[in-house]
């Protein structure tokens, strides 16, 4: 078959390649001797260690969402909570180890680095084994660090700021996420500071029966603006992996967050992610999202409008092929007067995939000239396929201005008898059909993210034709 | 002829079960232009989507040639790569793939030869000057949002793109203005060549204003009714095909 000229193809078994499960230390399991285990691993003030222990307090009081997809094969009390991969973090990627530098060169993480990236992190299983930010971003004060070693270098600030956006309370999975988190980054961007080019962290996974629990924290004080691009992904084993990290964005006044995330985990995954922005007085956070891995995924990342004038921007889309339930979408509170929130999402599901957008607007009683647009359009490739569209509007304001629409489709033989007739074989037509739906969401990745979710769409679709 | 270009012999289709054409014959040589008229439901359009190889339209009898080549088993995309090109009368929208992208992969796709994005691009700009039509329609979703006249400029955009041999252009002259006609009459006239062949589908005579055809062949019922020169044309114009039909004794 022709291959794309520019770009080298993505081969599905990248993501597959697994490194021999090796490991300085793990905990099994979760109690409370396991929580104390990691907390003294990393070697944290007695805070977190209380934090910690408080969260799985609450842990063991919440039960699972009695709503959305089944999670019943998800084993949580038999998980390896803990993977601390045998290498500590690392400023160069000479010293990483052969095998975990070779992982993260084979998803072109040093490349991007090199060629597009003001900062990169590189997770694998629970810890960071890689940081670094340009040297001129860092002289303007921009911080740019694995959460782990933020806890104490910066302490005051993460204090303040952890997990007081999600909190543990939040449901059972933040609890989990409170007690056993570990790794993620830390991003603050001082006043005024404009990151023009992105920061990204890359989350691998390559521990079997693991969970992975990263926590991001990104504070943008006002007038400064990031854009953030977050990737993950894990190879693919017969027994079931767990992630449920946490993202928590602060967006102050007038500034701006573009919080881009290509997910990609394999299909034995339960992706139970819990991601929110709080944003402050004309303040922008933008989501952009491209789900196309995972079991079951859970996703709906929120926007808490707090200051007039905030504005929240959310693009996804989700890609559920055979065996996978992608339930996602977003939520938004408007909680103050003048705020705006865009919702355009988009789903393609196949071979008896099922894509949900599950989403909620709110707007509160106090947030006048509210203005909200939600777009949900959904593909599917056969019939054994299913979609649902599920938006809630919870509007407590009579001075609104909210359109919503929602199109559920199919390709139909005569758009493909038109591609074809033009020389077009009946998959590439599939596919050209299906990036095209997908085209408004990878016109605003960074474009090596655009062609790796092209090529995911081509993977996807690549022997579907009987 | 000289030489056997396209052969339609005996050609019976069935759609969704329903016989639309009844045993059509036809030949088309070299070089040729070929008109096909006839009233609503004689089967225009069907001959038009059965050329191209649509699967809802089923070969019970009969046969395709083109060029010596037997079409009756062949998808569609194998015979756009043979050189077959058809003209939609209803062309269809496909959203985020830009006209360039997709004429360009057409092209790849039927010469098995990569081209570069500046020269492809040289090369529709070129074509897209011939029929007036502006830059941006280029990096315009192929069919999205337009209207029904760039909808058919589109159409003949992307044979002059494609350079078929032979192009069957099914009602591309139905819904546009005076001056549209014009222009795609152009386009098909910059097109008309020895080298290639085009049969026109159209119930009304429009675009024939603008291109003299070589023959002219009415289709009724499912079968060439009548065959000739384009004197008949005018014999179309002036008593329809009422009477045709009554003289071909099925009404």
């Amino acid at each position: 078959m022709r291959k794309k000229t520019q770009v080298a193809d993505v081969n599905r078994s990248l993501y597959d390649i697994k490194d021999k499960f090796e490991y300085s230390f793990k905990t099994d399991g979760l109690n409370e001797d396991v929580i104390r285990e990691i907390s003294a691993q990393k070697n944290e003030p007695d805070w977190m260690l209380e934090f910690r222990l408080k969260s799985l307090g609450i842990y063991h009081k919440l039960d699972v969402p009695p709503w959305g997809p089944d999670i019943s094969g998800l084993d949580i009390d038999n998980i390896i909570t803990y993977v601390k991969p045998k290498t500590d973090l690392n400023v160069t990627w000479d010293d990483v180890p052969e095998d975990i530098k070779n992982t993260f060169v084979r998803l072109g993480i040093p490349q991007a680095e090199h060629k597009y990236l003001a900062g990169v992190g590189a997770q694998y299983d629970s810890e960071v084994v890689y940081h670094s930010v340009q040297e001129n971003f860092r002289k303007q004060g921009v911080i740019y660090l694995d959460m782990d070693t933020a806890v104490k270098e910066y302490e005051d600030l993460v204090r303040k700021h952890f997990m007081k956006c999600v909190p543990p309370s939040d449901h059972k999975f933040a609890a989990l996420h409170g007690a056993v988190w570990s790794g993620g980054s830390f991003v603050y961007v001082p006043a005024g500071i404009k990151v023009e080019i992105p920061l990204q962290s890359y989350f691998r996974s390559n521990a079997p029966g693991a969970g992975q629990f990263e926590h991001t924290l990104i504070i943008v004080e006002e007038g400064a603006s990031l854009h953030f691009i977050e990737g993950c992904s894990a190879p693919k084993y017969s027994v079931n992996n767990l992630h449920a990290g946490c993202v928590e964005l602060y967006v102050k006044e007038g500034a701006f967050l573009r919080y881009s995330t290509i997910e990609n985990w394999s299909k034995n995954m339960y992706n139970l992610n819990t991601k929110r922005a709080i944003v402050e007085k004309n303040g922008t956070i933008e989501w952009i999202s491209g789900s196309f891995g995972s079991k079951v995924s859970m996703l709906y990342p929120m926007s808490i409008l707090k200051g007039e004038g905030a504005r929240s921007d959310y693009t996804g889309i989700t890609f559920a092929g055979e065996d996978q339930v992608l339930d996602t979408g977003t939520k938004v509170v408007h909680a103050a007067p003048y705020t705006t929130s865009n919702i355009n999402a988009k789903s393609i599901s196949k071979s008896g995939g099922v894509s949900v957008y599950r989403g909620v607007v709110r707007v509160l009683p106090n947030a006048h000239h509210v203005k909200s647009s939600i777009s949900c359009e959904s593909l599917m490739l056969d019939s054994d396929s299913r979609s649902d569209t599920i938006p809630v509007l919870d509007i407590n304001n009579d001075e609104v201005d909210i359109g919503h629409e929602a199109k559920i489709g199919r390709i139909s033989d005569e758009v493909i008898f038109y591609l074809m007739s033009r020389g077009i074989s009946e998959e590439e037509a599939r596919a050209m059909i299906v990036r095209g739906f997908a085209e408004p969401i990878a016109k605003e990745l960074p474009l090596e993210y655009a062609v790796e979710m092209n090529n995911l769409i081509r993977l996807e679709l690549e022997g579907t034709i009987g | 002829m000289a030489e056997r270009f396209l052969v339609i012999k005996d050609l019976h289709v069935n759609v969704e079960d329903s016989p639309i054409l009844k045993g059509l014959n036809l030949e088309v040589g070299r070089g040729e232009v070929h008109v096909i008229m006839g009233p609503n439901g004689a089967g225009k359009s069907t001959l038009a989507n059965v050329l191209l190889g649509h699967p809802k339209y089923e070969v019970t009898a009969g046969t395709i040639e083109f060029e010596g080549k037997l079409l009756n088993d062949l998808k569609p995309d194998e015979r756009a790569k043979l050189g077959l090109f058809l003209s939609f009368q209803y062309p269809e929208e496909i959203p985020g793939v830009t006209m360039e992208n997709f004429l360009r992969m057409a092209k790849i796709a039927q010469t098995g030869e990569s081209i570069s994005i500046t020269k492809f691009n040289r090369i529709l700009r070129e074509k897209m000057d011939l029929l007036a039509m502006k830059p941006e329609y280029a990096s315009r979703y192929v069919n999205d949002g337009f209207s029904g006249g760039e909808k058919k400029k589109s159409e003949i955009l992307q044979m002059l793109v494609l350079e078929p041999k032979l192009a069957v252009l099914d009602e591309t002259d139905s819904g546009l203005d005076v001056d549209a006609v014009r222009v795609v009459a152009q386009g098909v006239k910059q097109y008309r060549s020895s080298e290639n062949a085009i049969v026109i589908i159209t119930h009304h005579s429009r675009i024939l204003e603008y291109i003299q055809p070589d023959y002219v062949h009415f289709l009724i019922d499912g079968r060439i009714a009548k065959s000739g020169g384009p004197e008949l044309i005018a014999e179309i114009e002036q008593s329809g095909f009422a009477a045709l039909q009554s003289q071909s004794g099925r009404a």
